[in-house]
């Protein structure tokens, strides 16, 4: 049984009276068939009308949308000859930051994301993709990794943000953000990250100040949640969505204020309706964002990195 | 360097701080609730002479405890977009900014100076935790910026006075953004040998912490301070545990080696003359 979003309740209807209709066995008088086709058109037709229409809330839902393809699901499908590399060689293995060698598209790379999980337990296990300084630290190890072996690095973004707990503060989980976020400017080689599901403040671009910033159509991007600014600035969680709207964290906004570069377009209804066609998206879209910066050396790169992000905020804003 | 001709026109603005006559001549201190009158709690940098406890301070006491002489040359900052999010809650984010330029005299919440301290020279930021929380928008990001390229120019060290209750929401992603731009500022400074030192003052949390201020080449803070990454709160929600005695007080980072050293404030301008010193025995050894 898919899982359907609020919003979703009259495609629901229908695929699940089209569901219904196919299991009958030939009934007097109903073509079936016909009958099925009629209602798989208009269930296609209320999925495009609403999908066409999504407010920023809306997107924030299916951004988090429990069966939407993880960082883990990109790697897998993108990525041959995987090899996971592990821990911060201080602490622990933080495993809401995964990543590790590969290649892509026959090339050598290094590859980094924060992972939510799928079920409960995989969940659990990496904490919901929320990071503590162990995470960041990866992260940080690994780009260097690449850096020192010129390897690209393609980093998959979906997290809700770096996790608040005691024991990450007490091991200084600001100082890591910093230090990742560092790593990825400091890189010698390029770095193409995409946002695919939520980009969730600091925890987030600790893995995507890189060279070029994807966004998936449906993902958000944002300095906070829109619950934590609801119920910071409305002192109300329950005005999520008019600070959803507030926060301008759509893929379309961030295009338009320059923040992101590309705009990753997603199967009617969302990536999880159609994984093998998002990954073909993906892969080809991080395959065009990395051509160019490959004929680029470190200094330029950098040097281009820069000036990217010191432009940020100056100049060019709508 | 067009950045020079456009940008380094300092306008001289304060050379000492203007002597305020407080409207109560009586401030009580929050920590140990004992009245102390105004004048024993300037002559104490605003340090509680009873128990020590560390009052907020405005960004230009900081400037003017920091400099000799109490002197110093502001730089204009240059002028960022406003409100790029058109953002609104309750407010316009325009009238939030109005008001606060209202009421703190100042454009945004950075303010960067240029003097001496113990004769050597500095570059030294301060943030203005009055002005909407000291939270980093653009403007906060420019500042930085501008003060990293100043000290650079100058061939001196940068000192940045955080304070801050992280991104400013209300720029959205735009606030975000200033976390790489900020420290992209810090690799400048670091990249021509110069000092980047940062003081975290009480509170210095999210964002700001998790930038530019945890690079500093020493970490100092005041007594006291909070700092951290995530809010208490937000924590204790997550977590369901009561936080610790002393959580993310200076004191408890120093303990769990996030911080080189907790320095008082009627201390803090030997302490950043010494270091300083010691940190440029090549400049010395140069001239
Ligand atoms: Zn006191």
């Amino acid at each position: 049984m898919p899982h359907f979003l609020d919003f979703e309740k009259p495609v629901a209807e229908l695929e699940s009276k089209i569901e219904e209709l196919r299991r009958m066995s030939e009934p007097d008088g109903i073509n079936i068939a016909e009958e099925v086709a009629k209602l798989t058109e208009k269930a296609d037709r209320q999925l495009r009308a609403t999908f066409a229409k999504l407010t920023p809330w809306q997107k924030a839902q299916v951004a988090r949308h429990p069966e939407r393809p993880k960082a883990l699901d990109y790697i897998a499908g993108l990525i041959t000859d995987f090899t996971p590399l592990a821990g911060d060689r201080a602490f622990a293995d933080d495993a809401a930051v995964v990543g590790g060698m590969g290649r892509f598209h026959g090339r050598s790379v290094v590859v980094l994301g924060t992972e939510k999980g799928t079920d409960t337990e995989s969940r659990v296990k990496h904490n919901f993709g929320m990071a503590r300084p162990e995470g960041y630290r990866k992260a940080r190890r690994l780009i260097e990794l690449a850096g020192r072996f010129g390897l690209p690095v393609l980093s998959f973004v979906d997290t809700s943000g770096a996790f608040p707990g005691i024991e990450a503060e007490a091991r200084g989980q600001a100082e890591a953000i910093a230090r990742s976020i560092e790593a990825c400017l400091e890189a010698p080689v390029p770095l193409v990250a995409t946002v695919i599901g939520e980009g969730g403040s600091g925890g987030a671009i600790a893995l995507a100040a890189g060279d070029r910033v994807l966004m998936l159509e449906h993902a958000i991007y944002s300095v906070i949640s829109p619950e934590g600014c609801a119920t910071i600035l409305w002192r109300d969680a329950a005005q999520a969505p008019l600070a959803a709207e507030a926060l301008r964290l759509t893929a379309d906004d961030l295009i338009r204020l320059r923040l992101v570069d590309d705009v990753i377009a997603e199967p009617l209804g969302g990536a999880h309706r159609d994984r093998d066609a998002t990954l073909h998206a993906v892969s080809e879209a991080v395959r065009s964002a990395l051509t160019p910066l490959l004929s680029l050396d470190g200094p330029a790169l950098k040097a281009r990195r820069r000036e990217k992000y010191l432009a940020m905020g100056r100049e060019a804003l709508i | 360097m067009s950045w020079l001709t456009e940008y380094v026109r300092p306008k001289i603005r304060t050379l000492f701080t203007r002597r305020e006559v407080p409207e109560n001549l009586w401030q009580q201190c929050p920590a140990c609730e004992q009245m102390i009158f105004h004048t024993d709690l300037a002559k104490n940098l605003k340090v509680c002479p009873h128990c020590g406890h560390h009052l907020r301070a405005s960004a230009q006491e900081r400037l003017a405890w920091t400099f000799d002489e109490n002197a110093y040359t502001r730089i204009e900052l240059p002028k960022v977009p406003v409100d790029p999010l058109k953002f609104r809650d309750s407010k316009r984010y325009t009238d939030r900014l109005k008001e606060a330029r209202e009421t703190t005299h100042l454009d945004d919440a950075i303010l960067v100076a240029h003097g001496t301290i113990a004769g050597a020279r500095a570059v030294v930021a301060v943030m203005a935790f009055d002005f909407m929380a000291g939270s980093m928008g653009a403007a906060v990001g420019e500042g930085l910026v501008a003060a990293a390229r100043l000290a650079v120019l100058q061939d001196a060290p940068l000192i940045v006075f955080t304070a801050s209750g992280g991104a400013r929401m209300q720029e959205g992603a735009v606030s975000l953004m200033q976390m790489p731009r900020t420290i992209i500022a810090t690799r400048l400074v670091k990249e021509a040998g110069l000092p980047f030192i940062v003081v975290l003052t009480d509170p210095t949390t999210g964002g700001v912490t998790a930038s530019f201020a945890m690079l500093g080449d020493l970490l100092i803070a005041e007594p006291g301070a909070l700092i951290g990454f995530a809010g208490a709160r937000v924590i204790e929600q997550t977590v369901r545990e009561k936080l610790p005695e002393g959580f993310q007080r200076a004191e408890y980072l120093h303990e769990h080696g996030i911080l080189d050293m907790v320095v008082k404030r009627t201390e803090l301008r030997d302490m950043l003359a010494r270091v300083i010193d010691l940190l440029r025995v090549k400049d010395r050894e140069a001239a």
